[in-house]
């Protein structure tokens, strides 16, 4: 099992200290011990992968290799991958063979990062546990009766137990956040636009966006690297000029002004979470950082804002699945009709669903302008608490998650307070604001508790300079869990 | 607002997924509990504020009307769930 950061593996790899077929094989082999238990990956194809590899290490030799080449990396299986059953975590999708590579999983081909699979996840993305996956639960590998948090829940799981020493992710309402903080890993939702959405199936596009998930800040800030930059195959993809993300990890935080949101630290936040990230405070300042008290006093809102937004989107984008041209068809049907209306009772899950049902009905005629229009609405007034916010802070600082890691069954059946462990996660997402969630420490079970930090549009670099300089001084994120052989 | 099993049926109507009554049943009290959450932003006064659909002011990019694309019908009915000599095939649709 490796420890090793992804700065670090490439040195090995450029050094020739090892080869990425050895490299790609021990985290396979670790792959097939583990997975059994953990579930975090739905498709392994070791072949491919050593392909891959093998095809790293020829650029190596060459001369050719960039920065991570010949570095594995696992993905998210929301992410189209040429020849690879891409299942989204659904019935509807248990057999689609991508006919193409989204743009994300083109970019780390490029790098030359072998793929070590695709990971399990919440179907379609729309879960905060990854219970709602077709292909069974994933498992916290810190307790594997608890839940490893979701959508991007594989994802999580597999950099926690070093299955991978990185993943990719998507984010919606919080879905690379809170489960990097119930994993114990660091995880970054970039602003909206940064990473293109060509190939990433689609939940709500308004919302969705990709990022990287690893063990520490310098990693996330390479993997950003990769991924990040224009793509005309997605209208919402913005052109900006290349960034290295890793150019100010090493800056002292000095003069740092950190805003802390009292609506994240009221009523309903658990107090060891609290007192972790308070603890967090206290680092930053003995850094240099200074604290300044912020209201974000519309975020008590996001919830009921996203639940109109993300399944109105939703409704509309996941139209497209009515077994005509690729996935599931239900075998017997009377008639077009029929056909449709089987195939999607069929092929998704309970809560895909649901949510499609309250995106039809709140888009539904009447109803229009009085929830759709007034949540965008609401979406404003979110946004604008950031923006006068970010006039006195640099960087925003609380809690990503309530609570830590939950059992898995406990809050299966009851959707509002499943939704509720998103509350501070979701509003970057409606602000398209970069977000990171990074360890800050353990429960008294031994479970990790999650730090968020929220950054101004394209303060990628500057958050993960917070990050690295805190991780330069704890250790939280260096820990692995013990036990899983 | 509250729905019934009726409301909750007539949507599924709209959405194409097939429901039946105990489904629609044990579906209504659930969205009833999430409509109730969504409820609370009723009380916000939102006059004058211009609603916000994305996060960023872009617009569409346009492009040279030409053909970029390479043709990849093969490929993409290789996975469909019925085809024939190029076509999607669906229950008859016209009499």
């Amino acid at each position: 099992m490796s420890d090793a950061s992804l700065s670090a593996l490439a040195a090995q790899l450029a050094a020739k200290q090892v080869s990425s077929r050895e490299l790609t094989q021990q985290y396979l082999d670790r792959i097939t011990a583990l997975n059994p238990v953990l579930n975090a990956f739905i498709t392994v194809d070791a072949d491919k992968t050593l392909t891959e590899a093998a095809a790293a290490d020829a650029l190596i030799a060459k001369g050719k290799a960039g920065p991570l080449t010949g570095v594995p990396i696992a993905h998210k299986d929301i992410f189209c991958t040429d020849g690879w059953l891409t299942t989204c975590g659904s019935k509807m999708l248990h057999n689609f063979i991508a006919p193409y590579d989204a743009h994300v999983i083109q970019r780390f081909k490029a790098a030359g990062m072998p793929s070590l699979g695709k990971t399990n996840m919440d179907e379609f993305a729309m879960g905060s546990s990854n219970e709602t996956s077709y292909f069974g639960a994933v498992k916290n590998p810190w307790n594997t009766a608890y839940v490893p948090g979701g959508s991007s829940g594989g994802a999580a799981a597999c950099v926690a137990a070093r299955m991978a020493p990185a993943a990719t992710g998507t984010d919606t309402g919080g879905s690379i956040r809170q489960p990097a903080a119930l994993c114990g890993i660091t995880g970054l939702k970039p602003t909206y636009g940064l990473v293109s959405r060509f190939g990433m199936i689609a939940f709500a596009s308004s919302l969705d966006q990709a990022g990287p998930m690893a063990p520490s800040a310098e990693d996330c800030a390479l993997l950003l690297n990769v991924m990040t930059g224009f793509d005309p195959n997605d209208s919402t993809s913005l052109e900006r000029e290349k960034e290295d993300y890793a150019r100010d990890l090493d800056k002292p935080l000095t003069g740092l002004r950190v805003g802390l949101p009292r609506e994240f630290f009221a009523e309903g936040l658990n107090n060891e979470v609290a007192t972790a990230v308070e603890a967090a405070v206290t680092e930053l300042k003995k850094l240099g950082a200074t604290t300044v008290e912020i209201s974000l006093a519309n975020s008590k809102l996001a919830i009921p804002v996203y639940y109109v937004l993300a399944p109105a989107e939703a409704s509309s984008n996941l139209s497209r699945f009515d077994g005509v041209r690729y996935g599931y068809r239900a075998p017997e049907y009377a008639n077009l009709d029929d056909m449709y209306c089987k195939t999607r009772a069929q092929g998704f899950g309970a809560e895909v669903k649901r949510r499609i049902l309250i995106g039809a009905y709140v888009l539904s005629h009447g109803y229009y302008d009085a929830y759709y229009l007034q949540a965008q609405k609401i979406r404003r007034l979110i946004a604008n608490d950031f923006t006068e916010a970010f006039k006195t802070c640099d960087v925003i600082l609380g809690p990503t998650a309530p609570g830590t890691a939950f059992k898995l069954g406990e809050k299966s059946d009851n959707p509002v307070e499943m939704y509720l462990n998103d509350l501070y996660t979701i509003p970057a997402n409606l602000a398209g604001l970069p977000g990171m969630s990074l360890p800050c420490g353990f429960d008294s079970q031994g479970l990790p508790i999650g730090l968020q930090l929220v950054g101004n549009y394209f303060s990628e670099a500057k958050m993960l300079n917070v990050a690295h300089q805190y991780q330069c001084v704890t250790d939280w994120h260096a820990r692995a869990p013990e036990g899983l052989k | 607002m509250s729905l019934s099993p009726d409301d909750v049926k007539r949507i599924a109507r709209l959405a194409r997924i097939e429901i039946d009554d105990s489904q629609a049943l044990a579906s209504q009290s659930q969205l009833n509990s999430i409509f109730d959450l969504i409820a609370t932003m009723q009380a916000v006064d939102t006059q004058g504020i211009a609603p916000m659909a994305h996060a960023q002011e872009v617009y569409q990019r346009l492009r040279a009307d030409s053909v970029t694309e390479t043709d990849h019908h093969a490929a993409f009915q290789a996975i469909a769930p019925a085809v024939e000599n190029g076509l999607y095939l669906v229950p008859k649709v016209i009499e």
